[in-house]
């Protein structure tokens, strides 16, 4: 049942989000410090595991996939909901930063292929 | 008129459905019959979406009775949980393929990103660690800069000043991927694979490859689907401490 696939993923959720929170109290800053890429790493170890088992069929499975072919969507009915006309002011940061970091990243290529380029899986 | 407000009002979230299905409809026909494929409509609906929210005030679209329910939609207890949905499509297994240029990329990638973000953000005035954070956040992609943000309690304003840098780092990968892909040396598999783990925006890696060699486009997508989920990981966390410590011992 597809149910399954939505429980693991709320159990992920919640479970990387009290470590989330955990971790920020431990180190003293009170904010979820990671939480959702706990979650994440819970739902890829557990659905390899369950699936090791045989436990998660294509059926449950969908479940999830549902949730995560509608994150652009979400995102875009958050991007709706936000104090833009505040945000207005910064928008050349947006512009500096979105176009700056993206240009020293593509710099990068050529000197980062270099790496390890004896692998050969990707040799053609 | 007033019986369909009524009905609206009521079932806010289903109407949002709705009205974001709209949009998305709108912005992938706009892509596809329009700009021939030069801007994934997922920015294109982005774009829409911060577009709207200029008709209302700190809660954008939202503050509009008619809308409130894009609010829960939008709300950071559904994004969060459909971001960590996107785990399950990413296959482990595969990041042996990346190899080592892969992972290396990766993390550079993100590492580079987010303090290149963090600088400008930092010497354009911003002083305080979490709103420094988040728009370097969002200069890894437009949805770890909103995790993040969220996360560590940023303002409405400074989330949407990092969705825009993420969706402008798109755009740009769209455009700029074809044009300076033979300078960058972008030509086999192997850089695709680099090329994916650097820049990571999925949707601009995809479409920029897409429009240099179509072959490419794969390769480029194995590394960067597993972007987004270590920048939310790794921002919210180490970055954001990084920064922190910065703040409080150097500067």
């Amino acid at each position: 049942m597809k149910i399954y696939g939505v429980s693991l993923l709320a159990a992920c959720f919640l479970i990387g989000k009290f470590l989330g929170n955990l971790l920020g109290k431990l180190i003293n800053v009170n904010t979820d410090v990671g939480g959702v890429g706990f979650a994440m790493i819970l739902l890829i170890v557990s659905s390899v595991y369950l699936k090791k088992r045989g436990w998660l069929i294509p059926e449950t499975e969908k479940g999830v996939l549902f949730w995560s072919s509608i994150y652009i969507p979400i995102i875009v009915a958050m991007a709706a909901t936000l104090n833009v006309k505040a945000a207005v002011s910064g928008g050349l940061v947006a512009l500096f930063a979105g176009i700056i970091a993206t240009a020293v990243c593509f710099i990068l290529v050529p000197v980062i292929s270099k790496i390890g380029s004896s692998d050969k899986i990707l040799k053609k | 008129m007033e019986i369909l407000e009524k009905i609206i009002e009521t079932n806010g979230l289903i109407f949002a459905f709705l009205f974001v299905g709209i949009i998305m409809l709108l912005s992938f026909w706009v892509s596809k019959n329009l700009l021939r494929h030069k801007i994934p409509g997922a920015a294109i609906a982005i774009l829409i979406g911060l577009g709207l929210a200029f008709l209302g005030n700190e809660g954008g679209l939202s503050d509009i009775p008619l809308f409130a329910g894009i609010a829960v939609l939008g709300g950071s207890m559904f994004r969060d949980f459909s971001i960590v949905a996107t785990a399950m499509s990413a296959d482990i297994s595969k990041i042996k393929q990346a190899g080592t240029a892969g992972v290396v990329s990766l993390f550079a990638g993100i590492t580079i990103s987010f303090f290149t973000g963090a600088l400008i953000a930092f010497l354009m005035g911003y002083s305080d660690v979490i709103s420094i954070t988040t728009i370097g956040a969002g200069a890894c992609t437009y949805i770890v800069g909103p995790v993040t943000g969220s996360a560590l309690g940023a303002s409405s304003e400074v989330i949407a000043i990092s969705i825009a840098t993420g969706v402008i780092k798109t755009i740009f990968t769209t455009i700029m991927t074809p044009i300076i892909a033979k300078k960058i040396k972008l030509i086999n598999p192997r850089d695709a694979v680099v090329f994916g783990g650097l820049i990571g925006t999925t949707s601009g890696v995809v479409a920029g490859l897409a429009a240099t060699d179509e072959k490419l486009v794969p390769y480029g997508a194995l590394t960067a689907t597993f972007y987004t989920g270590l920048g939310c990981l790794l921002c919210p966390s180490i970055f954001y401490l990084a920064l922190t410590f910065i703040n409080s011992y150097i500067l």
